[in-house]
């Protein structure tokens, strides 16, 4: 097993992270890439590096199905996606630009972290591909949850609760996630608007058309940003569609490649790495424009057709934003160490919700051993 | 023969005073404890098993589904949730010793929401009624159980039902927002709302799926869809499963995702074609409905684009759909498979595991044998896209011992495809009928993490007992009646 002792523990496969998760004497950091490190509340624990759980152990393109070790470089699993043109629909972003991180994210990782990347809005979040998986929970034990295959309904379905538990209650060694073919082809319209709300109405209309808008977001610098993806003449077909239902007063279009490039870019909200405040806010798409106008960032992108904001501050103003919200949940995306130390990083819970959420922590991780502390 | 926990008999004798109880909290009218009544709620459309509760509930408010959850709770009284009872896995049959909380009564649309495409309803609207309410503005709710005239939307979140559309659209979890849901102890509380994603932990993915073992869901919030601008259909078939299987492998490899695409044997074929007459080819093996939609440049690119696969695999006819009639009627068969296969066999028991697809030929020829093996028939209905069979097997209930030989022949199925990588149940849910195969899925410990969750939210399992998990409680003798020859439950109900 993997040397105690050293500050890292490295453990080489699945039995060697139970062993650790059961015998390790103090909490532990479940890593990855360590490319989200700095998300959440920072966490009195032993890193637990999981690089040696790495490598792609079934895929079939057909199947539209794929089974990696945990901690597999995303760039590993694009390319082996990519040479049988497929991708992971929900389009995980990087945010080492936004984060100034050196990691690079894992399958487990974003999956843990549920992060999704522009795409989210008409093909799912990372959880709606999340299928089955082999993980050690926080009480030691190995086991297997969900399926290797598209469509199953046995039993509970652990995956969804894993996706976003930040390492909380499992440590994941193994994943199998639902991929999707690549587009033939994408492009995007870029359509000037006045401000968010007009913005909003525009992305409103185009994702209630028939034209299968994949992505949907407003950058104040740049405009309405329209995504079309698919074969080459159904893409032409509905960009033609979509100005013909919106008649926009000036559009611009982008080719392939820089269409692909700004949703890399825009779903990482990469624009916004230089603020030293990031939140990432759930909403519903109507309300976007009046909590903007509450919260009056310093710089904010919209996403998700408006239904995410990512808005940036100079300073931590949690009252602030929060209280700008009806309803939906806002996250502490980027914020300095101490900052996130006192601060609410995730959204807290109706005292109901937050109950049961605690007695389910405890049904998987009972000594609080995994990640304690960081989704406060 | 598949046993239910057996009945507290100490509960059963207290039956007066729950009864009175439940009619104090929800007025008397809500009600139901006349046996002629209970009758109504004794099985659901596992027929073969039933069981009269020991009261029906039927409330008509959220606070009143948490004061009798509150009282069930107090007074040490198991709960069975139902929404409309078409659970195909006996999810919804009753107890001796619970009280059934029948969710009819909830049966409003609260809010459509354009502006943020998504609909409120209560729990107990039905499914085709969501899509119906926003037809004016051409827009639809996405799963489309074959049930969907009658199942309630609360009854999909608990199961996470799919349809012929969800390779394509997803199941019931990825088209669902929002619950708001009644725990064990009477609390109440909302996950999700109209918009995406969680702050915290997923409990609302946790939900999904799970056979009203960890609450009763009242109101469900769930995204809508425009209708796509045109759909149509192909019609093929081939001489071999084996090319059919390739065909569907090819078609997925070269980037397409049809919004349907279905797969009959020939016992299948020739049962649905002798009963609806859609034209099919009686002299292949096995034929295929693959559907597009989409923008109709698209869908007639791709249409010629699978016919061109087709013919690459060596299909012996193959129809493109050139009205929307057409393409019913490439459809009428296929929905009408299973009543089909009830007119050429007393009774059928329905299957539901999902294989990877690569296994579809192998799987197929191994239920042959055992269909010879068991000396019993058997149609096969496949939706290839995902890999999800529904084999039916052709039994006769007055014939003594075939039910339980058709069960062991279902079990035998099952089991082969937990063996070849797959999964017990695709879209029917576990319930009562498959529980006490969960062990040759899943290990020891896995079932145990689950069991954990199942605590953290029911510790006195209270909820749906007997269903899902296998428990070492002694069997109770189960009054087990078929029904058969057009007197099954729901005889009007598709069932694909």
């Amino acid at each position: 097993m993997a040397a105690e002792g050293n500050s890292m523990l490295r453990p080489r496969d699945a039995a060697d992270v139970a062993e650790i998760v059961r015998a390790h004497p103090r909490a532990l950091e479940p890593m990855g890439g360590g490319s989200k490190r700095s998300i959440g509340r920072p966490v009195d624990a032993d890193p637990l590096d999981l690089a040696a759980l790495s490598g792609i152990t079934e895929y079939e393109p057909a199947e539209l199905v794929l089974t990696a070790r945990a901690a597999t470089p995303i760039p590993a699993i694009r390319e082996a996606l990519a040479a049988n043109g497929q991708r992971l629909a929900f389009e995980p972003p990087d945010f080492a630009a936004l984060l100034h991180g050196d990691g690079v994210p894992t399958l487990g990782g974003v999956l843990s972290a549920n992060v999704s990347g522009s795409r989210r809005v008409s093909a799912g979040a990372a959880r709606d591909h999340f299928l089955g998986c082999r993980a050690v929970a926080g009480s030691g034990e190995e086991f297997r949850a969900g399926g290797k295959v598209v469509k199953n309904v046995t039993g509970y379905d652990l995956p969804k609760l894993l996706a976003g538990s930040w390492g909380t209650l499992a440590v994941l060694t193994e994943v199998t996630v639902r991929v999707a073919p690549a587009p033939e082809t994408e492009t995007t319209l870029v359509i000037e608007a006045d401000d968010a709300a007009n913005a909003v109405e525009m992305l409103t209309a185009a994702l209630a058309s028939s034209h299968d808008v994949s992505a949907a977001a407003y950058d104040p610098a740049r405009g309405c940003l329209l995504r079309l993806e698919g074969f080459g003449p159904s893409v032409a077909a509905r960009a033609a569609g979509v100005l013909e239902a919106l008649r926009p007063p000036g559009v611009e279009r982008l080719d392939a490649v820089a269409s692909s490039a700004l949703w890399s870019d825009l779903g990482s909200a990469a624009a916004l790495a230089e603020r030293p405040f990031v939140w990432r806010i759930g909403v519903p798409p109507s309300d976007a424009p009046r909590v903007l106008d509450a919260i009056a960032p310093r710089q904010f992108l919209l996403d998700w057709g408006g239904g995410l904001i990512w808005a940036a501050l100079d300073e931590l103003d949690v009252g602030r934003v929060r209280g700008a919200l009806p309803t939906g949940h806002a996250t502490l995306w980027k914020a300095p160490v101490a900052e996130r130390s006192a601060a609410a990083v995730f959204q807290p819970q109706p005292a109901g919700v937050a109950a049961i959420a605690a007695r389910v922590r405890a049904a998987l991780d009972p000594a609080g051993k995994l990640n304690p502390g960081r989704m406060a | 023969m598949i046993c239910l926990p057996a009945a507290d008999p100490g509960i059963v004798a207290r039956r007066e005073e729950i009864v009175a109880a439940l009619r104090e909290l929800i007025g008397p009218g809500n009600v139901v404890a006349e046996p002629l009544r209970l009758a109504a709620y004794e099985t659901d459309a596992l027929t073969a098993y039933r069981q009269r509760p020991l009261a029906v509930a039927l409330p008509e408010t959220t606070a009143a589904v948490a004061a009798i959850v509150r009282y069930a709770h107090r007074a040490g009284v198991n709960v069975v949730p139902r929404g409309a009872g078409t659970s195909l896995s006996g999810g919804a049959i009753p107890a001796p010793d619970a009280i059934v909380v029948a969710m009819g009564k909830f049966n409003r649309i609260l809010d459509i929401d354009y502006a943020n495409r998504c609909v409120v309803a209560q729990c107990g609207v039905t499914n085709l009624a969501i899509s119906h309410a926003v037809a004016e503005r051409g827009f639809y709710y996405a799963p489309d159980p074959s049930s969907q005239i009658a199942c309630t939307i609360g009854g999909n979140v608990a199961e996470n039902s799919g349809g012929v559309h969800c390779l394509k659209y997803g199941l019931t979890t990825h088209n669902v927002l929002g619950v708001e849901m009644v725990l064990p102890d009477g609390e109440i509380v909302r996950l999700g709302g109209r918009y995406l994603d969680s702050g915290h932990y997923d409990l609302l993915g946790l939900t999904v799926g799970s056979e009203g073992l960890i609450g009763i869901v009242t109101e469900v919030t769930v995204r809508i869809l425009k209708r796509p601008e045109t759909a149509r259909a192909l019609l093929i078939g081939f001489g071999s499963v084996e090319d059919a299987g390739a065909c569907v492998a090819h078609v997925i490899g070269d980037g397409i995702i049809p919004a349907g695409m279905e797969m009959m044997d020939r016992p299948a074929i020739e049962a649905a074609e002798a009963f609806v007459h859609a034209g099919y080819p009686l002299d292949v093996e096995a034929l295929l409905i693959v559907e597009l939609d989409g923008p109709a440049a698209e869908v007639d690119m791709l249409i010629d684009r699978v016919r061109a696969i087709a013919e690459s695999h060596d299909s012996a006819s193959c129809r493109a759909s050139t009205s929307e009639q057409e393409r019913l009627a490439f459809w009428a068969g296929r929905k009408a498979a299973f009543p089909a296969v009830g007119r050429i066999s007393p009774d059928y028991y329905c299957m539901d595991g999902t294989i990877p697809r690569r296994e579809l030929p192998r799987v197929l020829a191994a239920i042959n044998d055992m269909s010879r093996r068991y000396a019993l028939r058997v149609a096969n209905v496949f939706h290839a896209g995902d890999g999800n069979l529904h084999p039916l097997i052709l039994y006769d209930a007055n014939s003594p011992g075939e039910l339980d030989k058709a069960e062991e022949f279902g079990n035998e199925i099952l089991k082969l495809c937990v063996d070849v990588g797959g999964v017990l149940t695709g879209e029917h849910g576990v319930g009562l009928e498959k529980r006490d195969l969960m062990t040759y899925q899943f290990g020891e410990r896995d079932l145990d993490v689950q069991h954990r969750i199942k605590l953290a939210f029911d510790p006195a399992l209270r909820f749906n007992p007997g269903k899902v998990y296998p428990t070492l409680s002694r069997c109770a003798e189960l009054g087990r009646e078929h029904v058969h020859r057009g007197a099954e439950r729901f005889p009007d109900l598709p069932r694909f």
